[in-house]
């Protein structure tokens, strides 16, 4: 029996039916689950690394030791990762060596949509794209066939609605995992101007032969329209599939490799047709290459460049579209801090200093909505210490800024930021959220939290160590459910000249499973003030506040906020 | 079939689809399924869809094509009725969570949703499933009694779908989930 499966557990599945030994990669939406259902695998090693640089690079060196090997990560990881990428599509591989980069078009868990193709073309990298679990499976095993036939890096490319979909996979057997031998090569392996000069050359040669290749490869393929219509449609990925809801008549060419295109059979395909159409999510990055390699083709004049597209938005634009009720106008529910968050207290406290607030990448980019509207900037992972040395640089040092980063996020690139604030003696002051987890992405460990992927006990970097040894003479540990401890810090340390650190500690409340207690409200006065900390469980009516007992966790904020006393632990 | 499973982030709508997708291979059926992860799971509005056929292409299921929505709250259903196609069923626990914009105060949340629906939709049914879970033994398997009414009201396979359910549950929590199933399922007789 074929059985139902979410595309990163069939690339999982696909990585371990081909072998591979080492898996390396930093949790992000929508990638985390392929680490996550890879080591549940026996024989097998997976780790989280502390960010996508470091996996891609475990990965090259378990590729070159003779290992088939992967590394995953999110569209924005691969910009962490580009340095080792650039370079690895030099040296080439020993073992097979694929490299998953989830995107995310809509941005249901993203700072930005770019399109990571461009990495596969700018970085001499070939691309594939699946379009179900399926194919997830069986594209991931060829890609460690091509990965090592050609000696190439090779890219695995899946978008949310397709790395967060089920569909049915048929299981194979894992193949050998024998290690290639390791033979030491400087002109292969040593990349310094004189071996690079040299493997340049191979990677624009191997671009050529590649280019030739994927014409006959049959994961590049033309589905003939038995209903005689006059589209054809280039597609590839999810939009296939939209595609062939959408546009039964259409005859369509799926491609499978994104980079290299197979120009020439799409040059006979598109010959074939009267009209041809490419639909692609995001950049027009087919359909400017056909337009380079002459082939006319209409498509970005048609669809956007922005967001997701869907069943209902090709059916619109080929003027097919069923009649669509519109949605109804009601209240949005924005994502919220879960009630009990420990990071809900830290942001009141900033809110109520007015302070500028750098912020970061994590569940806790939730304190820039209101309520709480505490947040100021958000850029990318660790940019909330390099900005707020930078606020600090451009005031002369007057600027009332904090920055605020999660445990996970200040290993993965804060460090570095820290360690340069305390070089260039800008005097910031710094909240690591430290909750124990990687908390957005769905609770994954991290090399602060003392365990390792498998959940087994490892070896934990302790934070406040840590940013002693990065120069930080001023290094608080305070209860992020204290709030008076953490406003007392906050105001120490943006009145000192020095870099300081808070460390405000407590597990995320959704891995806390001991019973908690529950707040009860007794002599309200309705003013107002426990409103300001948008907690879900808190609501308000002429009456006064209520807080709802299915909700609350009993952190006990909102009794610290309370003027009045009215707020107390109560039994649940 | 194509099923929207529309709720708050932490409802448990990834369980429902679990199960369907599950009950889908018991019947030899093909299926499909599109998930959310990540921010929007934080008390967000989310929604997951379920398709199943003889052969699916897309996972997502589009505006005015659900046979059916399952909503775990009534702001949610409202929120996503446009999906249904005319005829389908709108099966609503008959729940209140305040999002934070009505928490705030920053928007009201409306009154007469549930009015409104029942009489534009003749396949409207509301049903109090967190009170049914609770006298199931367990609060949180108001999904799995959603699930049972779902299975009566569309004349899916009860014994196949009690399967799935054993299937996708952690064995302590069989009985009271199966439980929860059969009460749902007697619910909209």
């Amino acid at each position: 029996m074929k059985e139902l499966m979410l595309t990163n557990q069939a690339v999982a599945r696909g990585a371990y039916e081909a072998g591979v030994r080492v898996l390396s990669a930093y949790p992000g939406t929508p990638s985390t689950e392929i680490a996550e259902s890879f080591v549940k695998y026996d024989g097998v090693y997976a780790e989280w690394a502390p960010n996508e640089k470091v996996a891609l690079e475990v990965a090259a060196g378990a590729s070159v030791a003779g290992a088939r090997a992967m590394a995953c990560m999110k569209h924005v990881g691969v910009n962490v990762a580009a340095d080792p990428l650039f370079t690895a599509a030099y040296t080439g591989v020993n073992g097979g060596l694929v490299i998953v980069v989830a995107d995310d078009p809509g941005m249901h868990s993203s700072q930005n949509e770019q399109d990571s193709r461009f990495y596969a073309r700018s970085a001499h990298v070939m691309m594939l794209e699946p379009s179900d679990a399926q194919e997830a499976k069986d594209f991931t095993k060829l890609a460690f066939e091509l990965s090592e036939k050609y000696d190439t890096p090779v890219f695995i490319r899946l978008t949310t609605r397709v790395a967060h979909s089920r569909s049915l996979v048929e299981l194979g057997e894992r193949t050998d995992d024998k290690l290639r031998p390791y033979e030491k090569s400087v002109t292969k392996y040593t990349m310094m101007p004189a071996s690079a000069i040299l493997r340049h050359q191979v990677v624009e040669e191997r671009d050529i032969e590649l280019a030739n290749m994927v014409n006959t490869l049959d994961i590049n393929r033309v589905e003939r329209s038995r209903r005689g219509g006059k589209i054809g449609v280039v597609c590839s990925g999810i939009v296939y599939q939209y595609v062939k809801e959408a546009l039964p008549d259409a005859s369509i060419f799926k491609v499978g490799t994104v980079y290299p295109l197979p120009i020439k059979a799409i040059a006979k395909f598109a010959a074939s047709v009267p009209q041809l159409y490419v639909i692609e999510e995001l950049e027009p990055f087919i359909e400017n290459q056909l337009k380079k390699a002459g082939i006319k083709c209409k498509g970005k004049e048609i669809f956007s460049l922005q967001g997701e597209l869907s069943v209902l938005k090709i059916l619109e634009k080929f003027n097919r579209s069923v009649p669509v009720p519109v949605a109804a106008k009601v209240p949005g529910r924005p994502p919220v801090m879960c009630a009990g968050c420990p990071h809900r207290g830290v942001f009141y406290v900033l809110s109520k200093l007015k302070l500028t607030v750098n912020g970061d990448i994590g569940c806790y980019t939730l304190g820039a909505v209101p309520p709480l509207s505490a947040v100021d900037t958000v850029l990318c992972m660790g940019a909330s210490i390099g900005m707020a040395h930078g606020f600090k640089k451009a005031t002369k040092g007057v600027s009332h800024n904090v920055a605020v980063i999660g445990d996970s996020t200040f290993i993965h690139s804060g460090i570095t930021g820290l360690i340069n604030a305390v070089y260039n003696e800008s005097g910031i002051t710094l909240i690591i959220l430290d909750n124990s987890t990687t908390g957005m992405t769905g609770h994954q460990n991290h090399p602060a939290t003392g365990k390792n992927l498998k959940g087994d006990p490892a070896p934990a970097v302790l934070l406040d160590d840590l940013c002693r040894a990065c120069g930080v003479k001023d290094v608080k540990v305070v209860d992020a459910y204290d709030i008076k401890a953490v406003e007392e810090a906050v105001k120490s340390g943006i009145a000192s000249k020095e870099v300081s650190v808070i460390i405000a500690q407590r597990p995320c409340v959704l891995l806390d499973k001991r019973p908690k207690p529950v707040m009860t409200v007794d002599g309200c006065r309705n003013c107002g003030m426990c409103m300001k900390l948008g907690c879900p469980a808190i609501s308000r009516d002429e009456s006064g506040v209520h807080i709802d007992p299915n909700q609350c966790t009993g952190c006990g904020v909102c009794a610290e906020v309370c003027h009045f006393g009215a707020i107390k632990e109560g039994v649940r | 079939m194509n099923i929207l499973i529309a709720g708050v982030g932490g409802q448990g709508t990834l369980l429902a689809s679990k199960v369907l997708g599950r009950y889908a291979v018991l019947c030899g059926k093909d299926c499909k399924q599109s998930e959310v992860h990540g921010m929007s799971q934080r008390g967000g509005s989310v929604t997951t869809h379920v398709r199943i056929g003889d052969k699916i292409h897309s996972p997502v299921i589009w505006a005015g094509a659900a046979d059916i929505i399952l909503a775990f709250e009534v702001l949610e259903a409202a929120r996503m009725k446009h999906f249904l196609r005319p005829g389908g069923i709108l099966l609503v626990n008959d729940i209140r969570i305040l999002p934070m914009p009505c928490i705030t105060g920053a928007a009201k949340y409306p009154d007469g949703l549930k009015e409104d629906m029942l009489e534009e939709i003749n396949g409207a049914y509301f049903i109090p499933a967190a009170d049914i879970a609770e006298e199931a033994g367990n609060v949180k398997s108001a999904n799995v009694v959603m699930l049972g009414a779902l299975c009566r009201l569309c004349g899916m396979d009860k014994e196949k779908m009690a399967q799935a359910i054993s299937d996708c549950v952690p064995e302590k929590f069989r009985d009271v989930n199966l439980k929860a199933f059969a009460l749902g399922y007697e619910r909209v007789k």
